[in-house]
């Protein structure tokens, strides 16, 4: 009776445990929901249209830091994705010592805290980028001369902004992805590449027609896993941006993202401001909330197949 | 249709893919190695004894160190995996013992994998209202409760797949033995996982070792040592880090950031790498 009871008990401990990853979820909606109501109240839905920042006047727009922040993503995920499956589809074929060695060290990237690769970025990242990357990309290549594309690179810099931010982003979010796609393309049944390379495909046609078609549902999710990274990440971004709250005018100007505008302003905000910061925290949070839920939506299939070497 | 493509053209454009594949993987490995050459060229000049034994002081005094900030981002890691491992490892157990209600644990599931996604800034901004601003002050367990709500997704949904791997059979023969499930549970199914159980937990803390942004809104900075943890501002290294790098002109204390830099990515390396290791071991063990 005794036994049967202490059961009971630990099931009950169990699941209450189990519940907190449910409350918490539903927690960060409530509490942000709640301390931004007076922005709500106060600017409507304008507050996600609108472009100024100022504080002394009160009047605050969510507008900068939201294309900030989708900016410096696609610049990374532009650059992260080719990367990364370009280098899973190598790694995964190359001989195991070197694919097991070099797997490890992208994973590796992953473990570096973001705060030093905030460090390396500004010490490192925008010496190199203001005297020779923008240097080249301006006066040598004149890409701002282009047309269409040409508007967007500015002729100005000063080697911090959204480009630099990018790239930073892309190195850290590269080994997320890459580890996703590696899982995808092992997942393609052998017979099915093999029977590729039967009919005369190169590795490369094997890899667009079969495997990608294959697994695409795992690629997607990855890039949403990818995605999902560089939206919410903070400090390497706060160190890099140039944290200005205007409007970006091309990819060399300063600008800011969701993230970097909540850890950079929340100190000294009160009333009013601090509560425009729990409404941008509240608009990362619902965009990353969906991310990560379209992630899931793609990974869920795959995730049988893919076993569970994703962590 | 594209097939009428000449068989040089489609070799060459597939050795083009193969020299893009290993640029890819040079530019990942070489910015590892960049990023940390870089921290140890940079941060070897600051470690002398008195660096790591002294506390940190503000600018202009001499002899500041990182002992404060060390010991604190060490009371504030093991204080969040007090808080977050327990219920992480009963949620576990949770949805890999008992799946009598499916749909409560699908949910359940779900929610961690998605908090696993969540950015560390937005838990910070949930901490602040919950710990910080309730309790009236900054304090270092406000930032162990931050890191702890990163660690717990990682650790339950860890626990969960690692017990998913003990055979069926050992819950079976230990049942028919007549032992309650609560002990089958405890000293047979998470006994035969230990190794697993105990990865996914260092692999959590080396991953909020070095978490700077929730700690900006809870545990902030202070120069005294963290004898303040439950009452006031508390030294940790991310933010000393953060302060040191961006909101200070001079190169000393550049240096000394260069420095803290250093022993957060080592310790954090340390322990992912053993980790990794312990791992191997287990997966030639069996």
């Amino acid at each position: 009776m005794f036994a049967l009871r202490t059961d009971r008990i630990f099931q009950w401990l169990c699941l209450i445990s189990a519940m907190i990853a449910g409350l918490l979820m539903l927690g960060f909606f409530v509490q942000l929901s709640l301390s931004s109501v007076s922005t709500w109240r106060q600017f409507g839905l304008g507050f996600l249209v609108s472009n100024d920042w100022d504080p002394v006047a009160n009047r605050f727009g969510a507008l900068p830091s939201i294309v900030g922040t989708l900016c410096t993503t696609v610049i990374a995920l532009l650059l992260a994705i080719p990367l990364a499956f370009a280098a899973a589809l190598y790694l995964v074929d190359a001989p195991p010592l070197l694919s097991n060695i070099l797997s490890h060290a992208i994973d590796l990237l992953a473990a570096i805290p973001s705060v030093i690769y905030g460090m390396w970025g500004l010490f490192v990242m925008v010496p190199i980028m203001q005297k020779h990357v923008q240097p080249f990309m301006v006066d040598v290549l004149r890409l701002h001369r282009l047309p269409v594309i040409g508007r967007y690179i500015g002729e100005y810099y000063n080697g911090f902004g959204i480009f630099t931010a990018g790239i930073i982003l892309a190195i850290m979010v590269l080994p997320y992805i890459y580890a996703i796609l590696r899982d995808v393309i092992k997942m393609t049944p052998p017979v099915l590449r093999e029977a590729a390379y039967g009919v005369g495909c190169t590795r490369w046609e094997t890899a667009k027609d079969i495997v990608l078609r294959y697994g695409i549902r795992g690629v997607l999710g990855g890039i949403f896993i990818g995605l999902g990274r560089a939206l919410g990440e903070t400090m390497a971004v706060l160190f890099v941006i140039g944290n200005l709250m205007d409007m970006p005018e091309d990819i060399f100007s300063g600008a800011t993202t969701i993230a970097a505008t909540l850890a950079n302003n929340f100190a000294e905000a009160d009333c009013l401001q601090r509560s425009a910061l729990f409404a941008l925290g509240l608009v990362l949070l619902l965009m990353s909330f969906s991310i990560q839920v379209a992630a899931q939506y793609y990974l869920h299939a795959t995730s049988a197949r893919r076993g569970e070497s994703r962590s | 249709m594209k097939n009428k493509r000449s068989i040089t053209s489609r070799k060459w454009t597939d050795r083009l893919v193969r020299a893009f594949s290993i640029f890819a993987v040079a530019v990942a490995v070489m910015s590892m190695l960049w990023v940390i050459c870089t921290v140890i060229y940079y941060g070897h000049r600051a470690l002398r004894p008195s660096f790591l034994l002294n506390p940190s002081r503000p600018y202009g005094i001499p002899g500041g160190g990182i002992a404060n900030a060390l010991l604190g981002t060490i009371a504030i890691t093991f204080g969040a995996a007090l808080i977050a491992v327990p219920p992480a490892i009963l949620g576990g157990i949770y949805l890999s013992e008992y799946k009598d209600r499916r749909v409560i644990c699908s949910i359940l599931r779900f929610s961690a994998t998605v908090m696993m996604g969540m950015p560390s800034v937005i838990i910070g901004l949930f901490v602040y209202m919950i710990v910080v601003v309730s309790s009236g002050h900054f304090s270092g367990f406000a930032g162990s409760v931050a890191l702890a709500i990163i660690m717990f997704p990682v650790v339950m949904r860890n626990t969960e797949d690692m017990l998913g791997l003990v055979p069926y059979t050992l819950r079976e023969a230990a049942l028919a033995m007549g032992m309650t499930r609560t002990r089958t549970t405890l000293r047979i199914v998470c006994f035969a996982a230990r190794r697993g159980l105990l990865t996914g937990v260092l692999l959590a803390l080396s991953r909020v070792s070095g978490e700077t942004a929730p700690l900006l809104f809870t545990a902030l900075f202070s120069d005294s040592w963290p004898t303040t943890y439950f009452s006031g501002p508390t030294a940790n290294m991310p933010v000393l880090i953060t302060e040191y790098a961006t909101n200070s002109p001079f190169a000393e204390m550049h240096q000394a950031g260069w420095g803290a830099a250093l022993v957060v990515m080592l310790l954090v390396l340390t322990i992912n790498i053993a980790t990794r290791l312990l791992i191997r071991g287990q997966a030639d063990g069996h």
